[in-house]
């Protein structure tokens, strides 16, 4: 069973529609497998159309979408002996953050990311993708290893944020994103990151510091939730729809500004709908990019990793 | 020794500069509610005398109060992309910076000064609360690697006294991003072999914690400073409970070893001048760039513990008398 989302709804009830009409098939009126083919086909323009013109706030409804692929989606299905790696080494082991090495198409590489958990167990479990100081600290350990190794760094990017919470605040939330972020720029080998869902703020950054940034179609970053600054800028989280829109967080908005480098494209009606042809989209995105970064005979990718961060900005929306 | 004495400087008449005349020559403290007069209140550096409260202050009357002989430079700071998202909520985000400017009388929330400090070079950043929650936006990004950039080349340390409630959100994505590169300022600063001192002041949170705030070499603190990463308010909405007294104050953060120290305002220069010397093995007085003259440095009156019959109690060494909490500059970890 499908779930609709809010806009979807004409989709829906054309899908609903379909349902009923092929029920009726057996009756032996021929007429009816004209009619499903005719609304099926209505249906997917609509969809198609729908998802053409999606609105920010739309994009993140679609980029929270529960059924959209998770980190564990695209490890299970793009890494070959995926072994994760647990624990900071300080305090403990979060599991908003996974990563560890794999293979990827061949090759050895570090993949680290945010698993936002399926199922309520899963989600619980997971804290939602939402880290703690320990998921951070991880993160930091393995890029230091994949820099050691010689490693390629994969990151996949989902969190709504970091935690924010008392023992979170306690263990040094802060200053554990900011070593993230030092180390994301810090290794000599290539990173590539994939903003896949949600890009919520400082918690996303941590992970997003690459010499490739890639975004799928209808995944969002931002430096805060429109929630959140709907609630600050207008006082009222009802005007998130408004805020969304003031906040230019979507892939097609971040490309422009040149945050991001590539915006890989969704099947039709969103990653949620194919997640296995979204996963195989995001892995053929990463290996030509990883190929493209490679390719380059004694790049200094520390360096151009800098330059890249210190060339954003220099052009706003025009 | 009076400590006051110690800390009003001559140059105390910069900070009654026409601007911070208030109408109201009496202030209230936000802490203690008693009544302060203007000129009080400047000479001690804006911490109430009763209480000790830390007031926040313009960068000017920081400035004012951590060169030698008050003396000091302002950079000019680079021009940036002015509303690059032409943002706007209840109010448009080019009019709230025309607002705040006219306010302050700054173009941002950010100042660079260079000058000395114990006879070193020094670069400092101050970020201004007033000035739209002195939140981290293109400008601010600028600024930090402008002073990293001016730091490397005068061979001199830098120091940054923040104050933020994060990344400013009317910039977007492009504000997110002057995270990491404030970072690559901070490298620069490191891989110069040069040290970097934050000072958080009350209140720094949000992507300004989470990225320059967090990585100095040395983590100083103000009294009470509300420093964090998620708002309390924040914190408070997620888990639905009161937060516990003092929590992500200065206190709380040196308790649970995420800063060095916490220094009171009135000993900060002295403090940043020991730490700047030590660690750049510079002996305890230079030689000013007037031939021959020696510029002392006054001893500091640090705390260290010493034992006596009554157990271990902190003294300052510069009385050899135990130090009450009232006129403890420096509170250590291991009281």
């Amino acid at each position: 069973m499908e779930s609709f989302l809010e806009f979807e709804k004409p989709v829906a009830e054309l899908e609903g529609k379909i349902k009923e009409l092929r029920h009726m098939v057996d009756d032996g009126d021929m007429d009816i497998a004209e009619e499903v083919t005719k609304l099926q086909n209505r249906a997917d323009k609509l969809l198609e159309e729908t998802y053409a013109s999606l609105s920010p706030w739309q994009k993140t409804m679609v980029a929270r979408h529960l059924d959209r692929p998770h980190f564990s989606h695209y490890v299970t299905n793009l890494i070959e002996d995926f072994s994760p790696l647990a624990g900071d080494r300080t305090y403990g082991d979060d599991l908003a953050v996974v990563g560890g090495p794999g293979r990827f198409r061949g090759r050895s590489v570090m993949v680290i990311g945010h698993e936002k958990g399926s199922g309520t167990e899963g989600r619980v479990k997971h804290n939602f993708g939402m880290a703690h100081p320990e998921g951070y600290r991880k993160a930091v350990r393995l890029m230091e290893m994949a820099d050691h190794f010689s490693l390629p760094i994969i990151t996949l990017v989902d969190t709504q944020g970091a935690y924010p919470g008392v023992q979170a605040e306690q263990r040094g939330q802060a200053e554990a994103i900011a070593r993230a972020v030092e180390t994301g720029l810090n290794v000599s080998v290539p990173v590539i990151s994939v903003i896949v869902g949600e890009g919520g703020s400082g918690g996303a950054v941590a992970l997003a510091i690459a010499n490739k940034i890639l975004m799928l179609e209808h995944s969002v970053y931002s430096v805060i939730s429109p929630e959140g600054c709907a609630a600050i800028l207008w006082r009222s989280s009802e005007k998130a729809e408004t805020a969304a829109d003031a906040l230019k967080l979507t892939a097609q908005d971040l490309l422009q500004l040149k945050v991001i480098d590539q915006i890989i494209i969704e099947p039709t009606g969103g990653a949620q709908r194919r997640p296995s042809e979204t996963v195989q989209r995001v892995g053929d995105a990463v290996a030509v990019a990883l190929e493209d970064l490679e390719s380059t005979p004694d790049a200094d990718f520390r360096a151009l990793r800098r330059e890249k961060f210190l060339e954003m900005g220099k052009v706003g929306l025009t | 020794m009076n400590w006051l004495t110690n800390f009003v400087r001559p140059k105390i008449r910069s900070l009654v500069s026409k601007r911070d005349v208030p109408e109201n020559l009496w202030h209230k403290c936000p802490s203690c509610e008693k009544m302060l007069f203007h000129r009080d209140l400047a000479a001690n550096q804006h911490v109430c005398p009763h209480c000790d409260h830390h007031m926040r202050i313009t960068p000017e009357q920081r400035l004012s109060n951590l060169f030698d002989d008050g003396d000091y430079e302002t950079i000019p700071l680079p021009e940036v992309v002015q509303d690059p998202l032409k943002f706007k909520d209840s109010k448009k985000y080019a009019d709230r910076l025309k607002d705040n400017r006219a306010k302050t009388g700054d173009n941002e929330e950010v100042r660079v000064a260079v000058g000395k400090m114990g006879g070193l070079d020094v670069v400092v950043e101050v970020q201004n609360f007033s000035f739209m929650g002195g939140s981290l936006g293109l400008a601010g990004g600028e600024a930090m690697l402008t002073a990293a950039r001016e730091a490397v080349e005068r061979n001199a340390a830098l120091v940054v006294f923040t104050a933020a409630g994060g990344a400013r959100m009317q910039e977007g994505i492009l504000s997110l991003m002057q995270m990491p590169r404030t970072t690559v300022a901070v490298a620069q600063v490191r891989e110069a072999g040069l040290p970097y001192f934050v000072v958080l002041t009350d209140p720094t949170t949000g992507g300004v914690t989470a990225s320059y705030a967090m990585l100095g070499d040395i983590a100083i603190a103000e009294p009470k400073a509300l420093v964090g990463f998620a708002g309390p308010r924040v914190i408070e909405n997620t888990i639905k409970e009161k937060l516990p007294e003092g929590f992500q104050r200065a206190e709380y953060l040196l308790e649970h070893g995420m800063i060095d120290m916490v220094v009171h305002r009135s000993q900060m220069r002295d403090t940043l001048v020991r730490l700047m010397k030590l660690l750049r093995n510079q002996p305890r007085s230079v030689a000013t760039s007037e031939g021959g003259e020696q510029l002392e440095i006054p001893e500091l009156p640090v705390t260290v513990e010493v034992e006596t019959e009554d157990g271990w109690v902190e003294v300052s060494p510069t009385e050899g008398t135990p130090v009450s909490n009232e006129n403890m500059g420096l509170k250590r970890a291991a009281e």
